[in-house]
């Protein structure tokens, strides 16, 4: 960043911590940009004169009497067609080795959409995955976490999504992503073909922490020049919220705020929240869909970080392994998406609500008859049938190895409701029974 | 002359201004930057310096901006026009503020200023009226509007004019008064109220005891909530609060409902929006958003905005019971709220309460849950506020600040549980946890016998007995195996399955099952009585199961079946049969 003419240059530094340097300066904003010794800061404090830093990359080695030039603005991002297929880190700055894109500067972390300005979401997005198409329908403008341990494949089911859902924009946003991550994803979108259809800003896990609290914003500032003003249906990719919290809090700590929960800041509802609410759906047909992924400590969610995603999110994504069929699930007990009410049965067919409520809690059943195994009790013919279609049922549907379309996962569930239940154990409207239900051949 | 003060310091969404002249707490007070004016309320002083919290983004703002205190604290406008209407956490009508982008520093009349109202004089000349009297009213989406002589007017005046029937905008002057001293005062149809501040313009509050109808079984039948009462609702995320607290606002037979949506979803407000404008409220045949006004402050919206806008639903609620009329204030959620408060106190560097929220919390909530009620106004009709709270517990632990200090307050509780949402047990409303105080009033009793019948509240206590009952057994059943217990354990255990399944659970997005008016709660309390009361004969417990799914699947048909059609009564009729063949003797 090149210093300007009329720029003053402060050289006296008053304070330094960890993250922030403090001097004393004149006529600054508040949220401007800096440079200390070249490194990218932003104002989070005024007193008087006295400003107080942030410096993203951190203080390390920064003198006393190093340089201080202020930008008089906000982070922003040149936006425009060019953003297309490149890769960015958390700064804007291309990390591909391609030339500095050319476009409309805007400030990044821009205002909310006016509530009354928005439509109703009531587009289903397709993944072919049963156990989120069937049971936990997306539609665009939606905003959904996987809520998954560190060892669990997300970012394999999060690019399966990505590249099956038809959407015109992909923006993937990797905070604290490990490098092999990074290339997987570059890696498969790129077999895809799709990479002119993606825009990438990432922070690698050897990138400074507190850099990352900018990729979010970069990401979907992006996102809005797509869906605004191109009217295109744009979905954000945010991997990992967990790590972007965790440089919250190393930044609050530093800043002397009282720590709530799980030494999260007081604010971490309002600044996730600020991220996820900018899904939308315009009604001009353009629309921000976003699906992040939340990892959990040994599936604890009731973490703050979970725990706050989820009053925000419009549901989450639980992936299990299932033992008794050796796959990778979408758990059906605790995964949801809010906003499948606006399409099941509407968009997809009719029987799409009652067939999925009825499956789902005949597999509960199962996971009743299981404990009871575990514990040594006999079994009813109840229980084992209930247990048998938990096995098809799990195998054939949940698993997220299956890509099929909705009527076919419908007929699939018929199929095994009717091979071990009878019409009345599945408590469904007798109309749709006398329907769809498949008698034994 | 406006006093003036300069900003001298900011922290995120606090700003210190420096001022010489006398300053309120909780004033308002305007910063310039950039050609906007930022709204804030002054929230601490010390001595020459102001803390103010800035109701917007505050970047770019700079030291040296100029401040302009407005002499008095945040206030909403109160008149005709304010049903079907929009309105952001500070009263702004978002309708009218262009883009599609929220601006800063943009602010929009809630009222309209040129629509003529068609107004018919109650009060005569030469009549002794306080503050609250009826004057006037005017017609607001077929409701009766009434023209009140403004809440702030303290003391008695006397009514020298009115004007005569007729059609008027909100700013014309429809009557003067004079007061003691024989001055002369216009009155508009429009006046204002500081929001923190409760209108007592009614002349006593007795104990509620009409039961409010909400069409939601396990509230109506289970756990009532009455004209005038308190409820909360707590649930962890994804056991259906949302869900639940729709189904309320839109099924309840209230006169005007009131929906602050306090640092939710903004496509939860949209729905709201997209839908009532087409459903049909249940009870008068118009259309849901013309009796409704929703509050939306989302969770992106500025936080500080937030704490403002359950005090703005609020006390647009006490301007309609004013009225007369039956309010219902929904609050999703008043987490979020508290949330607000905690990072407020959390910038002021105050000493942190529990779980780093401040410690005047417990004051805060139940003066709010307070200011609801059931009044008799000073002309002797009664009006109510029927206040609802959603509650987002962190990590679905009850045991935190929140839910703990609104307990204390709410009188009815509707716990909601992860078990039964995990199992689509909907509304997951836990039936043995959540109560109704209003079940234990002689008042109420007495209401709901003559209204329903004289044993429905035995029924109801009976239906409760039951459900902990099947609930013990259920866990004993669980550590002793299915044979490890007896046959009776196993109907007793069914019976209580029945009434979970028949009368508790309800399906919201089922155009029947979601609203269940009183007389057929009634029916469907009636049968299930009758069953739970039948002695059957049983070979072993699998019968026992088959059986009681047999009933518990042809009583949820009925359910979904219009109420005495053809259909409900096919389904009645095979349900008998079914129960002659089991009944013992």
């Amino acid at each position: 960043m090149a210093t300007k003419a009329f720029q003053k240059i402060y050289t006296q530094i008053t304070q330094i911590t960890k993250a922030t340097c403090s001097l004393k300066a004149r006529e600054v904003g508040y949220d401007e940009l800096a440079t200390v010794n070249g490194r990218l800061a932003q104002v989070v404090k005024i007193i008087g004169e006295n400003i107080t830093l942030q410096v993203f990359s951190g203080t390390e080695g920064i003198p006393t009497n190093a340089e201080v030039v202020f930008l008089g603005k906000a982070p922003t991002l040149k936006v425009g067609d060019q953003l297309a297929g490149r890769f960015f880190n958390a700064l804007g700055k291309p990390i591909d080795g391609g030339p500095v894109p050319e476009g409309k500067e805007v400030e990044i972390g821009g205002p909310s959409v006016n509530p009354v300005r928005r439509k109703q979401p009531s587009e289903l997005i397709a993944t072919g995955i049963a156990g989120i198409d069937l049971n936990n329908t997306l539609v665009s403008g939606q905003k959904i976490p996987f809520f998954a341990d560190p060892d669990q494949p997300y970012n394999v089911v999060m690019a399966n999504v990505a590249l099956r859902a038809k959407t015109d924009k992909i923006i993937l946003g990797g905070m604290g992503l490990a490098n092999d991550d990074y290339l997987y994803f570059k890696n498969v979108f790129s077999n895809a073909g799709a990479l002119d259809r993606i825009v990438s800003f990432v922070n690698t896990a050897e990138n400074p922490p507190v850099e990352r609290l900018l990729i979010p914003d970069m990401a979907l500032t992006a996102a809005e020049y797509f869906a605004v003003e191109k009217n295109e249906k744009v979905l954000v990719l945010l991997t990992d919220m967990s790590s972007y919290a965790d440089a919250l809090s190393i930044v609050s700590n530093r800043m002397d705020q009282i720590p709530s929960k799980d030494s999260m800041p007081g604010s971490l509802y309002s600044d996730l929240a600020k991220i996820y609410e900018k899904a939308v759906q315009f009604p001009s047909g353009g629309s921000i869909t976003i699906i992040a992924v939340t990892t959990l400590s040994g599936g604890d969610i009731t973490h703050a970080v979970p725990d706050n995603t989820g009053y925000i999110t419009e549901g989450q994504l639980y992936l299990r392994r299932d033992s008794d069929v050796g796959k990778v699930i979408i758990d059906p007990f605790r995964s949801l998406s809010r906003l499948k009410q606006l399409v099941i049965g509407k968009k997809t067919r009719e029987d799409h609500p009652q067939v999925m409520n009825a499956a789902v809690r005949l597999y509960a059943d199962a996971a009743n008859a299981k404990t009871k195994q575990e514990n040594g009790f006999d079994l009813t013919h109840y229980d084992e049938r209930a247990l048998a279609f938990a096995k098809d049922y799990s195998r054939h549907i949940l698993a997220i190895d299956v890509n099929i379309d909705t009527t076919e996962m419908l007929d699939k569930t018929w199929n095994l409701l009717s091979t071990h239940f009878r019409p009345e154990e599945v408590n469904i409207k007798h109309t749709l029974i006398e329907k769809y239900w498949k008698e034994d051949e | 002359m406006a006093t003036k003060g300069t900003v001298k310091g900011i922290i995120s969404n606090l700003v210190i201004v420096g001022v010489d002249e006398p300053i309120s707490q909780n004033e308002i007070c305007y910063i310039t930057t950039n050609e906007t004016r930022l709204m804030a309320e002054v929230i601490k002083i010390i001595g020459k310096e102001v803390y103010v919290q800035v109701f917007e983004s505050t970047r770019g703002l700079k030291v040296g901006a100029e401040v302009e205190f407005a002499g008095h604290m945040l206030e909403v406008v109160l008149g005709p026009g304010l049903l079907s209407r929009n309105l952001d956490g500070l009263q702004n009508d978002l309708d009218k503020m262009e883009g599609v982008f929220l601006k800063r520093g943009q602010y929009t009349y809630p009222l309209d200023e040129e629509t003529l109202w068609e107004f018919v004089p109650l009060a005569k000349e030469g009549d002794t009226v306080t503050a609250g009297d009826w004057l006037g009213q005017v017609d607001e989406n077929f409701q009766p509007h009434k023209i009140m002589v403004p809440f702030k007017m303290t003391g008695s005046y006397t009514l020298k004019s009115i004007a005569p029937a007729g059609r008027y905008t909100v700013n014309e002057t429809i009557a003067v008064v004079t007061d003691e001293e024989n001055a002369e005062l216009p009155i508009t149809m429009v006046q204002r109220w500081p929001v923190k501040k409760s209108v007592m313009a009614y002349r006593e509050k007795p104990r509620p005891f009409k039961l409010l109808e909400t069409g939601v079984r396990v509230i109506d039948t289970a756990n009532p909530i009455v004209e005038g009462g308190t409820g909360f609702i707590p649930g962890a995320f994804g056991t259906g609060k949302t869900v639940l607290q729709h189904a309320i606002s839109k099924q309840a037979e209230a006169d005007i409902v009131v929906m602050a949506a306090c640092g939710e979803r903004a496509n939860e407000v949209v729905e709201i929006f997209t839908e009532f404008p087409h459903l049909v409220d249940p009870h008068t045949g118009r259309k849901l958003m013309e009796r409704t006004i929703i509050i939306a402050n989302t969770s992106n919206m500025p936080v500080a905005a937030r704490e403002a806008s359950v005090y703005t639903a609020m006390t647009i609620s006490e301007y309609y019971r004013s009225m007369g009329l039956k309010v219902l204030l929904m609050a999703d959620s008043t987490s979020r709220w508290a949330q607000a408060l905690r990072e407020q106190s959390n910038r002021l560097e105050e000493l942190p309460g529990p779980d780093a929220f401040p410690m005047d919390l417990s004051a805060i909530i139940s003066n709010f849950y307070g200011r609801a009620g059931y009044v008799i106004l000073n002309n002797n009709q009664t009006g109510s506020i029927t206040f609802i709270g959603t509650v987002s517990p962190a990590g679905g632990n009850l045991k935190e600040p929140v839910t703990e200090n609104t307990k204390k307050v709410a009188r009815c509780f509707y716990a909601l549980e992860q078990e039964r949402a995990d199992k689509k047990r909907y509304p997951a409303v836990n039936p043995i946890d959540s109560y109704s105080k209003y079940l234990e009033y002689p008042e109420f009793e007495k209401y709901i016998s003559k209204l329903i019948s004289e044993d429905w509240i035995d029924h109801v206590n009976e239906i409760k007995t039951r459900m902990q009952r099947g609930k013990e057994i259920s866990e004993q059943i669980n550590i002793l195996g299915d044979d490890g217990v007896p046959l009776d354990y196993h109907i007793t255990f069914w019976k209580s399955e029945l009434i979970d399944f028949v009368l508790l659970q309800q399906d919201a997005f089922d155009d029947v099952d979601s609203v269940t008016p009183i007389e057929r709660q009634k029916n469907i309390m009636d049968n299930i009585i009758h069953l739970c009361r039948m002695e059957f004969k049983f070979a072993n417990f699998t019968e026992v199961m088959d059986y009681f799914k047999k009933i518990i699947n042809l009583m949820k048909q009925m359910n979904y079946a219009v109420f005495q059609s053809e259909e409900y009564h096919g389904y009645e009729k095979q349900l008998n049969m079914l129960v002659n063949e089991r009944k013992s003797a």
